[in-house]
């Protein structure tokens, strides 16, 4: 039972320490070598352009449902669908829009980005970047950070729009609020500090899934086998650590006055 | 000239590599042998700080690589080594032509006009004609996939080259074909050759000196030719390829 408690806090302990040290060899390589630029921008298309579509769909349905189940609580209780624009933008903004972003964006391109270079890992391919003059966390690990960082915020960004339009269409169509009352009822109750507010968490995410998905890659060992685990661990660590930090983030953030 | 003295590594609790001692000389062809485990990928691996040593001393040229830390440094030392996987490790998000020129973006100063014309002259160094190039990794026979790690190697002109088994997997006549470019290069570029290897035809055919690695320690060096007379039973067997010999034993004991 120890036994069992102390593996599997060392093996924690073993990845937060990896996890640091690969950052600080990010922050080392950023200054001391030429920035992959072409790397970065192929990245961003595959993380962030190709995971637009999913995060759309996403966020639509969130918002479309988000608005069914306020309209019709509000209704059952004040017998007027009204706030439903507030209550859908307010949702998004703030807390759905990062967190469904960041789950998507993690499960689709955090386990492909595990699984590549961990397929990379297992075949040689790591140290033959050493061989050729450059090295897996300037070739791989901060073009992949970049693109998570960069497109992150933006993908959240199209996110609550997909999401309000959604919670737009359920509200106006089918709950039959005036579109004008459901844009005054955002315009009215928002201010910048929500915004704020979930692009802090959109970029404190994005920089945990590069982290958690590249090192998972990069230690990746045993075969195909070991690719699998890796990429299954990659994905679950992230979608754990969205939720918790979630948590803490709302926690400090209002906290803070946003 | 790179010289091994009593280099040490360990995995866990295995000791992988006790004590080797090797010399390399320059411009020659030093095959290491062993069987599967033995450490000759490990050894290689030290060599140009893919690994870091337990113990013990790496010269290249008077400079102990084991006791380089920074990345740098360690970044310096590899331009001068080639190293040819055993697997080919070609980048599989990359054709073969941006396979062969990966390497002089990062260690020389070739211009990009020149690459198309080095991707030609390489490919056609190592057997392969010019088409190839357009292909992807996954495309290739695991012959070919070897001659272009080849040619990735070749690109970026090393001092030393490191085979790691370069002829495993291959058919008979792909292994001569591997073997006969290895000398090739030796007495064209004038490369120093390190080859790991268990294939006893290819090692006889292309080395000036060889070395036998047995649980880890450099058990014979010498020429080709004290390998076909020597005495030593454990390099007997192995030479023979026969089942029955001390190395069996000792795997029965364990």
């Amino acid at each position: 039972m120890f036994y069992v408690i102390g593996k599997y806090i060392t093996r924690i302990l073993d990845e937060i320490g990896g996890s640091t040290k690969m950052i600080g060899s990010c922050l080392f390589w950023l200054t001391h070598a030429r920035f992959e630029f072409h790397q970065a921008v192929t990245q961003s298309v595959i993380i962030g352009v190709e995971s637009l579509g999913v995060t759309a769909l996403t966020s639509l349905f969130t918002g479309m449902v988000l608005a069914l189940q306020a309209g019709n609580t509000i209704g059952n209780i004040f017998g007027d669908p009204i706030f439903v624009g507030t209550i859908v933008a307010f949702s998004l903004i703030r807390e759905l829009g990062p967190v469904l972003t960041s789950v998507v964006v993690s499960g689709r391109a955090g386990a492909a980005v595990t699984a590549q270079i961990g397929t990379m890992a297992v075949t040689e391919q790591l140290d033959a970047l050493y061989t050729l003059g450059t090295n897996p966390i300037r070739f791989l690990v901060i073009p992949r950070m970049f693109a998570f960082i960069f497109t992150m915020p933006i993908l959240t960004l199209f996110s609550n729009l997909f999401g309000v339009i959604g919670g737009y269409l359920v509200a106006v169509y089918s709950l039959g609020v005036p579109s004008e009352v459901y844009f005054s009822d955002i315009t009215t109750f928002m201010d910048p500090s929500d915004f704020m507010h979930g692009f802090i968490k959109t970029f404190v995410f994005a920089f945990m899934i590069g982290t958690v998905c590249c090192y998972k890659g990069i230690s990746t060992r045993g075969g195909a086998e070991g690719v699998g685990k890796s990429t299954t661990g990659a994905v679950v660590t992230t979608i754990v650590l969205i939720l918790v930090l979630d948590y803490f983030l709302t926690a400090i953030l209002t906290a803070l006055g946003l | 000239m790179i010289e091994i003295k009593h280099l040490k590594k360990v995995f866990g609790s295995k000791q992988v590599l006790k004590d080797v001692n090797l010399t390399i000389p320059k411009g020659k062809t030093t095959c290491i042998l062993g069987g599967s485990g033995s450490g000759k990928s490990t050894t290689i691996k030290c060599l140009i700080g893919l690994l870091q040593a337990d113990g013990g001393q790496i010269l290249v040229d008077g400079k102990d690589v084991t006791k380089i830390r920074s990345e740098v440094e360690l970044a310096r030392l590899r331009r001068r080594f080639g190293y040819l996987f055993q697997e080919g490790a070609l980048f599989d998000s990359m054709s073969v032509g941006e396979n062969v020129t990966f390497g002089l973006k990062y260690l020389t100063n070739v211009p990009v006009k020149n690459y198309p014309k080095i991707v030609r002259e390489k490919l056609a160094l190592v057997g392969l004609r010019e088409d190839v190039a357009k292909l992807n990794p996954s495309e290739l026979s695991g012959g070919m996939k070897k001659r272009v790690s080849l040619a990735r190697v070749l690109a970026v002109e090393p001092e030393v080259i490191l085979y790691d088994e370069p002829t495993t997997g291959l058919d008979p006549i792909m292994s001569d074909i591997i073997s006969d470019l290895i000398i090739d290069l030796k007495n064209k570029l004038g490369v120093t050759s390190v080859v790991i290897t268990h294939d006893m035809r290819s090692a006889f055919k292309i080395a000036d000196q060889i070395a036998f690695l047995y649980e880890g320690n450099i058990l014979l060096c010498g020429t080709p030719e004290e390998f076909r007379t020597t005495d030593n039973p454990y390099v007997r067997q192995f030479v023979e390829g026969s089942s029955q010999g001390p190395i069996q034993m000792k795997l029965m004991k364990e």
